[in-house]
């Protein structure tokens, strides 16, 4: 009596690759031929491998006096030298250091919050959702800069933690709208009903039935975010509220202005820090822009 | 078992949710267990959303549901749900986007297991399985380690099917799962219905096809923009159907050996006696029925 066998795509010949399977493989199909993609993360790939490993093949630290003052690149100082007399190369890769942590920092507390908030509201609805939007919209429009700038001069910075942890704390509104917007969608997908009825519970929804359907999107998101982080930090860093231990490329680009690096014509001490900001965000965007394509078929040139 | 009193859900729809509407008006409903009772109205009649109030997966916006005494709309904390639904199962209308696209089909029998069942070993839960799935006579090859789009709405409507019989459930809410099914298929499903019926299930069965309401139901009710337009014991309302409604609806159904012309001169050469249906004034939101015989009742008639 079972009449299983007219039913389409019940006779198991037709699909043997399993859909994750063969999604993964299609996304990856698509991923070795978007040039943007290939580019956009090879460069972010270099500048954090050079500022994972450059560190170590400085045998001093990045703000030790330690050549002849204001030297144009040469053999020896391959950046040139600052006015003091500081490695240029060496500070650019402790710089870059910084500059990721930053980013990974910033934007992962920032995509954490932005995240969370935007899930619980967008599958709790109701009055939750009111009350998680009402305070998104006051952290959106409250003039961020602004508020970092007062916390930070109150504060007295010193690491680049704590820079983070505020730049997290005031860049996540727009990912929460984000995220709110999609699992507003999703979750009135009749499966996340289904999971309901089968005991299971809210966090567990939202992260195995709601959290897996929008992953491109997520990544996205966080890419942007550290983007932005990496974007503020150096704002920051270029009016003086930067972490005041160490180094950072915005700290190399203020003091580069500080010390009239422009009228002077050293552009071997402004020209790393601003084309290393630069090429991290600039590259990160062009990444986006290419798993946008890679993730949206109707955007994929073909 | 099942009592729905005064159960109205008013949805707010427009661009700032400045407009209302009321899906479902001042439904009276009651299944006990072992009985079938259908839901039977045109689509936008608020069929599914009776369904997932029963289910307190939307909660009414006024009214009471209860299920063997319990108030369902105010189930507390994540412990009473779970239970709840240990024994008040549904299988929704679309069986497609049922499936999380991303995960094999099965997954919604292991889901129920690891939150009902962590015990059962792996041998005992594999026959629990192949058990349900061959009550709802589907063969496990083919419905086995696939994903949903690797099967047919009707095999994934009977794995959603067999997925409630996992559970020791004691009312089922089926929205209108056999409409995906072929002929032979739904007879399956039809008579599958019947012996949950014989185990003392109660059954809220939704469908706006006529045929079926009266196939397996001892109770219709025919719905009309959320109220209810009439009441009764199948049999009574399909052969006597009092609301002009109703009338209009099984008018409707093609008769296999009669023609339209037939019907309607038949219609008009006696015309059903007339009952007087209840009214409410302007701007009143109940929805009164009146008892025209024993347990048959009609509702208000919606412009
Ligand atoms: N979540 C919702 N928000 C707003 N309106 C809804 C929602 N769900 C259903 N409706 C509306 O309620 C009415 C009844 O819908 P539904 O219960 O799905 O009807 P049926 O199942 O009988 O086709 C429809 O007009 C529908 O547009
Ligand atoms: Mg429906």
């Amino acid at each position: 009596m079972s009449n299983v066998a007219g039913a389409p795509g019940s006779d198991g010949t037709t699909e043997p690759q399993p859909a994750v399977e063969r999604r993964t493989s299609e996304t990856l199909h698509f991923a070795k031929r978007n040039p943007k993609l290939l580019i956009g993360s090879g460069i972010v790939l270099i500048l954090l491998l050079l500022g994972l490993i450059g560190p170590l093949f400085v045998d001093h630290g990045p703000n030790v006096y330690i050549g002849p003052q204001s030297q144009p690149p040469s053999a020896e100082y391959w950046l040139g030298t600052t006015t003091f007399g500081q490695d240029i190369w060496a500070q650019f890769v402790y710089g870059l250091r910084s500059t990721f942590m930053v980013g990974f920092l910033g934007g992962g507390i920032a995509f954490v919050i932005g995240t969370a908030i935007g899930f619980i509201a967008g599958y709790k609805g109701g009055i939750v959702d009111e009350i998680l939007n009402m305070l998104t919209n006051v952290v959106l429009v409250l003039p961020a800069l602004v508020v970092l700038i007062v916390a930070v001069a109150y504060l007295d910075i010193k690491g680049v933690f704590v820079q983070s942890l505020f730049i997290g704390m005031t860049s996540w509104p727009w990912a929460a709208r984000a995220v709110r917007s999609q699992a507003l969608s999703l979750a009135t997908r009749d499966y996340v009903d289904l999971a309901r009825l089968s005991g299971r519970r809210t966090g567990k929804i939202i992260t195995t039935e709601i959290a897996p359907n929008m992953s491109s999107y997520l990544v996205m998101s966080f890419i942007l975010l550290f983007g932005g982080a990496v974007l503020i930090a150096a704002g920051l860093d270029f009016i003086g509220l930067g972490p005041t231990d160490g180094v950072s490329l915005g700290l190399m680009l203020q003091n580069s202005f500080t010390w009239s690096a422009l009228h002077l014509g050293m552009w071997w001490w402004f020209i790393p820090p601003g084309a290393g900001i630069t090429a991290i965000v600039g590259s990160m965007y062009i990444l986006n822009v290419g798993l946008d394509e890679i993730f949206n078929p109707k955007l994929r040139e073909l | 078992m099942l009592e729905l009193s005064h159960v109205h859900k008013v949805y707010r729809v427009g661009a700032f949710g400045g407009s209302t509407l009321r899906a479902v008006r001042d439904v009276n409903l009651v299944v006990k267990p072992g009985e079938v009772v259908s839901l039977i109205g045109e689509s936008g009649s608020g069929k599914s959303t009776i369904g997932k109030m029963v289910l307190g997966l939307t909660k009414p916006s006024q009214g009471t549901i209860t299920f063997e005494g319990k108030d369902v709309t105010r189930l507390r904390g994540f412990g009473e749900k779970k239970e709840y639904y240990r024994h008040v199962q549904g299988v929704f209308q679309d069986p497609f986007s049922s499936f999380n696209p991303i995960f094999k089909a099965d997954r919604v029998f292991e889901m129920i297991r690891s939150s009902y069942f962590p015990d059962v070993s792996d041998a005992d839960w594999r026959e629990k399985v192949l058990d349900v799935i061959g009550t709802v006579r589907l063969d496990p090859a083919n419905v086995l380690n696939k994903y949903p789009h690797q099967l047919s709405g009707g095999q994934l409507q009977r794995l959603l099917i067999a997925r409630a019989l996992l559970l020791d459930i004691r009312l089922l809410v089926a929205d209108e799962i056999i409409s995906m099914l072929d002929a032979s298929t739904r007879i399956d499903v039809l008579n599958l219905l019947a012996d949950l019926k014989e185990r003392g299930l109660g059954i809220l069965f939704v469908t706006h096809d006529l045929s079926l309401g009266n196939y397996v139901s001892d109770r219709s009710v025919i719905l009309r923009k959320g109220a209810i337009a009439e009441l009764g014991p199948t049999r009574r309302v399909f052969e006597n159907p009092l609301h002009p409604y109703s009338r209009h609806l099984l008018s409707c159904v093609p008769q296999l050996h009669r023609t339209w012309a037939e019907v309607d001169a038949e219609l008009a050469a006696n015309p059903p006696e007339d009952v007087v249906l209840p009214t409410v004034s302007e701007g009143d939101d109940s929805a009164p029925l009146v008892e025209a015989e024993e347990g048959h009742f009609v509702g208000i008639d919606q412009r």
